[in-house]
């Protein structure tokens, strides 16, 4: 805008505002339903809605499949739906970093004079696609597992060794994934192709005690991971000692 | 208006027009109580000269065509304060302690503290209606195209408050310190890890060391019920002060009538 259009805008405003109610009772009256309206809603669904408090947190538990409030569901997807490896950082952080930027700087490079939104197709077009892919990702999230969910189909072997072998493996994958491994190697479609080597047949290369070995006793710039709960350490080592 | 005429009331029963210097000239306690409102307020207005400051913000004029869309900032508002009013409550109980404290004082409060449970589903409902509004009212301001000229830099503080509200569920969710807190908290820590520059650091703060531990939840806890909070209050000040400053906008679509007299001088 330029100063003639500030000016003219301001002028415009002023009439606008002149004709306008004053805010006390006006505004105030149309604010306090509003507000018992917002009041009534939180008490309702607080009563019919409720609060669950899970079991109490245990680092050493491997069955957790985490998940964040509902509104974070759309950047866990983005996580997820993400998968070439290149730009899984660029999702993560970089996507919304630079929404964040767009949105701080919107009223700078959106600068024209015009408001309403059916003259500024660019963007309320922008604006309605950003809606639907929050509610899309929002939805879609809603719907899938954790971002670092690690999909692998229990191989024969291990179904073959009976029931405990199963639960192991299981449990195995839960750990992998939530212990942040897939950060540097890939596993199958799962992962990061770097900096690690991928797992994806790691126990046809390596027998269970070379891997036990590799994560007490890593190369850098993977961490160490001899910290661990001794059960979910040996789960992970069953895990990839099956991976063939 | 026309006038409508007094009741027929007999002139007997008419009371007399009160004055505190009929009779002796003195103020009867009465009318000092009948008074009592005023001279409080004018007694704080004397050494504060507030009523200036609440006729500018509540006598201001809303421009024509203010809507239902326009409640929406003041409802978020509303949210906030319910948060703070249900969090209080809840911090009376609360105990950041790793251990076992903060899970089980989260249980005690959700099974045995009187509504506890009640304004502990207050508490965690009323995050994501406060969620919910913010977007709405960032909509309509994005819609309406209220954050162009003169009201940029309320669009700006609006931003930040979006960005802290976020904070406040992220940090308020591992809280409660059980299964489902703990690992969505640990992966969202470990995805800000991942991001450029600031990323590890912004980690590393959150868990306040490299390992997810003790002190995570104290600083969680200190960021969710001071830090925040705080911010989050203060800027809405800021955010309100701009909005009765600049005024709110009108509906986009709205054209003054033109006045005929400035009409004349432009043509
Ligand atoms: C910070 C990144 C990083 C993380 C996180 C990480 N690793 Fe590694 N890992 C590496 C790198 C780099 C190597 C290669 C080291 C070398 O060349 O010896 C490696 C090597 C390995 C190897 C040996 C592979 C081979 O072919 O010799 C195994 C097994 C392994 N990692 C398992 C794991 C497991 C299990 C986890 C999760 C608990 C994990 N890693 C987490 C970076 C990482
Ligand atoms: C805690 C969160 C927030 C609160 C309590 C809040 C409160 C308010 C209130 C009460 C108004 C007055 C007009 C109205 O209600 O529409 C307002 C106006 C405004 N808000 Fe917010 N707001 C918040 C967040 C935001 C966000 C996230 C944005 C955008 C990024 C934003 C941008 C604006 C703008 C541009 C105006 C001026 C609108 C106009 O003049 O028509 N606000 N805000």
């Amino acid at each position: 805008m330029n100063q003639r259009q500030k000016e003219e805008y301001l002028r415009e405003y002023g009439i606008l505002k002149s004709e306008g109610k004053p805010f006390f009772p006006y505004a105030v009256a149309k604010d306090s339903l509003m507000a018992c309206i917002v009041m009534l809603v939180i008490i309702l669904a607080s009563l019919t809605l409720g609060v669950e408090l899970g079991a109490k947190a245990n680092p050493a538990t491997t069955s957790y499949e985490p998940r964040p409030e509902w509104y974070f569901f759309f950047l866990f997807e983005l996580l997820r739906v993400i998968k070439p490896p290149s730009v899984v950082p660029l999702a993560t952080i970089g996507i919304p970093t630079l929404c964040m930027i767009l949105l701080f700087l919107l009223p700078f490079y959106d600068r024209g004079p015009e408001r309403r939104p059916e003259r500024r197709p660019i963007a309320t077009l922008t604006g309605i696609f950003v809606i639907g892919a929050m509610f899309y990702l929002t939805w879609s999230g809603a719907h899938a597992g954790s971002p670092y969910a690690l999909e692998w189909k229990t191989p024969n072997a291990v179904i073959k060794a009976g029931p405990a072998a199963v639960a192991k493996f299981e449990a195995g994958r839960k750990a992998i994934a939530s212990t942040g491994c897939e950060a540097c190697h890939k596993i199958g479609e799962n992962g990061n192709p770097g900096p690690g080597p991928p797992l994806t047949e790691i126990g046809a290369r390596i027998p269970a005690e070379g891997i036990a070995r590799t994560l007490v006793n890593p190369t850098a710039p993977m961490p160490s991971f001899k910290g661990l709960p001794a059960k979910k350490f040996e789960d992970i080592v069953f895990f990839l000692s099956h991976l063939k | 208006m026309p006038k409508l005429p007094p009741p027929p009331i007999p002139p007997a029963l008419k009371p007399p027009p009160k004055r505190p210097e009929e009779g002796n000239g003195k103020l009867t306690p009465l009318d000092t109580a009948a008074e009592a409102g005023t001279s409080v307020v004018n007694w704080v207005d004397e050494r504060t000269s507030l009523s200036g400051a609440v006729r500018w913000m509540m006598f201001r004029k809303v421009p024509k065509g203010t809507n239902w869309f326009y409640t929406l900032g003041s409802a978020t508002m509303f949210a906030f304060l319910s948060q703070a009013i249900t969090g209080v409550f809840l911090a009376m109980y609360y105990r950041p302690d790793v251990s076992g404290g903060a899970y089980e004082s989260i249980r005690y409060v959700t099974n045995d503290v009187f509504l506890g449970s009640f304004v502990r589903g207050m508490h965690k409902w009323g995050a994501s209606v406060m969620v919910v509004l913010v977007f709405l009212h960032m909509g309509r301001t994005f819609f309406f195209g209220a954050y162009k000229y003169p009201r940029e830099l309320n669009w700006v503080i609006g931003v930040v408050l979006l960005i802290l509200t976020m904070t406040m569920s992220f940090t308020g969710y591992l809280l409660p310190f059980d299964e489902r807190a703990y690992w969505a908290t640990i992966v969202g820590v470990n995805i800000n890890g991942t991001g450029p520059l600031i990323g590890p650091y912004l980690s590393d703060f959150l868990r306040a060391g490299p390992e997810f531990g003790a002190t995570t939840l104290s600083r969680f806890y200190a960021i969710h019920m001071m830090l925040v909070p705080g911010l989050i209050a203060a800027l809405i000040g800021a955010h309100l002060y701009l909005v009765a400053k600049l005024g709110t906008t009108a509906p986009p679509w709205l054209k003054a009538k033109q006045d005929p007299e400035l009409k004349k001088t432009e043509a």
